[in-house]
């Protein structure tokens, strides 16, 4: 299928340490390697050479447990993090030809208003809460460059319809919301400007089971309607499951299995990911 | 006891740092540069950014005018004064026309400014962004970057909510076609004034320890969307029941015996002028 045949997003040898690392991290010994920090100078290795790709309207799932680097890759693609090491290409932007971990952080304040959405796990990293549920979702729609009010109010009043917010509650700040109604919020406000990739790290973490399965459902039909590509990271397999055609699984901040999300929790080939299946089903 | 008191108050190391900081500022149309704000014999928040100004850049020729919220007699605006002509021996003045420098709070004369005069701002919040961003670090970084869009956010929101741009004071406003600036709690009547002024406007903030100015003949424009322009507050039909001066800011206030409400010149020097001039 042509559409499958450029990534719309490449991750080459990503890595981000927390540290300066010594002479034995430099070799990357076998020590490092099966750890996630060197115990000669104590620098953290929290991802170690990732390197993976999304391609277009694909749903990719990361899982692993906590502390193994799925929530630190998000926040280096979406430059809450300074990457280490690694490039990163996104089709959508000059045409995949530039590094974007390499651009002035204008450009990545432009890459994040215009090519990604992320939602957080945490809706206070994600959303203004003194501020109305319109106004967080107008706030990327400025920062794009728009400057009509009617035009702003008629998209976010659009987006938030389309998460299920009634609309006499769009001048609402979140605070006052519920932990499930701020993650729609976030996920509307991440939609505003139509970026072809979403990022969603642990988007349900924390919600009880109908709101996690109202959450689900909602991003399941956005991707379905709007086949926008998007990164879910979760711990939870059932999330990955339920939303993720390809999946890769991380352990001390490295890549150990990936393929399709099926093939991944019916036949699992490394030890780890069989505890990890098998622990759960 | 009597003190002796080195000219303006400040050693001549204080008044060159600031003075210093002043230029950079000129030099960098509404660009925040950061001073060592001293401490002064008057309580931060009441005007010791304006005053430091004032203080560092006063010489023997100035004629100085204070004006605090419109009026030149309040208890804040005669302090300042006396304090300066102390320090220094210079002429104060009601007098805009007559003033080489000015210090106001809340305010712009309604007379326009002429060129070689100097009006100092008082500010409480030098950063526009303060309210949608609290790290000093950050607000840095979003000038750096001409990423002003919180400041806009704060319009939007107001128009969610009440209809209306609705900045009873200090709207912010693009300096140059390039940083945004709190133009200090004047009301939005007088942020059109900075527009092309020609007298140098020098705004300070000294608990905030910042710096900015608008060299005269500057584009000032207030922030506005396309489709909600800005507006100042309209007094159509209105007068002054003193001077009956039309189109400037007015006081709404309400007449004790009567309780009618009526309306009176924000600016009383200017109300004050017109007054003799008209008998």
């Amino acid at each position: 299928m042509e559409s499958f045949e450029k990534p719309i997003l490449k991750v080459n040898n990503l890595r981000k340490q927390f540290g300066n690392g010594c002479k034995k991290c430099e070799d990357m010994s076998e020590d490092v390697l099966d750890k996630n920090y060197c115990p000669e100078c104590g620098t953290v290795y929290a991802c170690q050479d990732v390197s993976f790709e999304v391609y277009n309207g694909e749903i990719l799932g990361v899982v692993g447990e906590s502390g193994s680097g799925k929530s630190t890759m998000m926040q280096c693609l979406y430059f809450d993090k300074e990457v280490t090491k690694g490039d990163a290409y996104i089709s959508n932007y000059k045409d995949g030809k530039s590094n974007i971990f390499k651009e002035s952080s204008q450009q990545k304040r432009y890459i994040r208003n215009n090519v990604l959405g992320k939602v957080y796990q945490n809706p206070i990293l994600g959303l203004k809460m003194d501020f109305s549920a319109i106004g967080n979702i107008a706030e990327k729609l400025i920062a794009s460059g728009n400057r009509k009010v009617d035009e702003m109010e008629r998209r976010g009043n659009e987006l938030l319809e389309h998460v299920n917010i009634p609309l006499f509650r769009s001048k609402e700040e979140p605070k006052n919301f519920s932990g499930g109604m701020q993650q729609r919020v976030q996920i509307a406000k991440a939609l505003s400007n139509n970026p072809p990739i979403l990022l969603l790290d642990e988007v349900t973490t924390g919600l009880d089971l109908s709101v996690q399965a109202n959450v689900l459902d909602l991003i399941k039909k956005i991707q379905r309607e709007l086949g926008i590509s998007m990164i879910v990271v979760s711990h939870d397999l059932a999330v990955i499951r339920m939303l993720a055609d390809r999946t890769i699984v991380m352990l001390n901040g490295k890549i150990i299995e990936k393929g399709l999300t099926d093939q991944i929790l019916e036949d699992p080939q490394k030890p780890y990911t069989q505890q990890l299946v098998h622990s759960l089903l | 006891m009597k003190i002796d008191y080195n000219f303006a108050f400040f050693d001549e190391g204080s008044k060159r740092e600031i003075r210093r900081a002043t230029l950079k500022a000129v030099a960098i149309p509404g660009y925040q540069v950061s001073f060592a704000s001293r401490e002064m014999p008057i309580a931060r928040g009441w005007g010791t950014g304006g005053l430091q100004l004032t203080l560092s850049l006063t010489g023997t020729e100035d004629v100085l005018k204070v004006i605090d919220q419109g009026s030149d007699e309040s208890v804040n605006a005669v302090n300042i004064k006396k304090l300066v002509k102390k320090t220094t021996g210079v002429l104060n003045t009601d007098d805009t026309n007559k003033a080489t420098l000015i210090q106001s709070r809340h305010r712009i004369p309604e007379k326009s400014l002429k060129d070689k005069q100097i009006l100092v701002l008082q500010v409480p919040i030098p950063e526009p962004l303060r309210l949608v961003e609290p790290s000093e670090y950050k607000t840095k970084r979003l000038h750096a970057e001409n990423e002003y869009s919180g400041a806009w956010l704060m319009l939007f929101e107001q128009i969610m909510k009440y209809g209306n741009m609705s900045t009873g004071a200090d709207h912010p406003v693009k300096v140059y076609d390039r940083y945004v600036m709190a133009p200090s709690p004047i009301p939005r009547f007088d942020n059109p004034k900075m527009d092309y002024s020609k007298a140098l406007i020098l705004l300070g903030a000294g608990r905030e320890k910042k710096i900015y100015a608008v060299p005269p003949y500057t584009k000032v424009k207030s922030l506005a969307f396309e489709d909600y322009p800005f507006e100042v507050e309209s007094f159509e039909d209105k007068e002054c029941r003193l001077c009956k001066a039309t189109g400037v800011f007015m006081d709404e206030l309400i007449d004790e015996d009567t309780k009618e409400t009526y309306y009176q010149c924000n600016d009383t020097s200017y109300c004050l002028d017109r007054l003799n001039n008209r008998n």
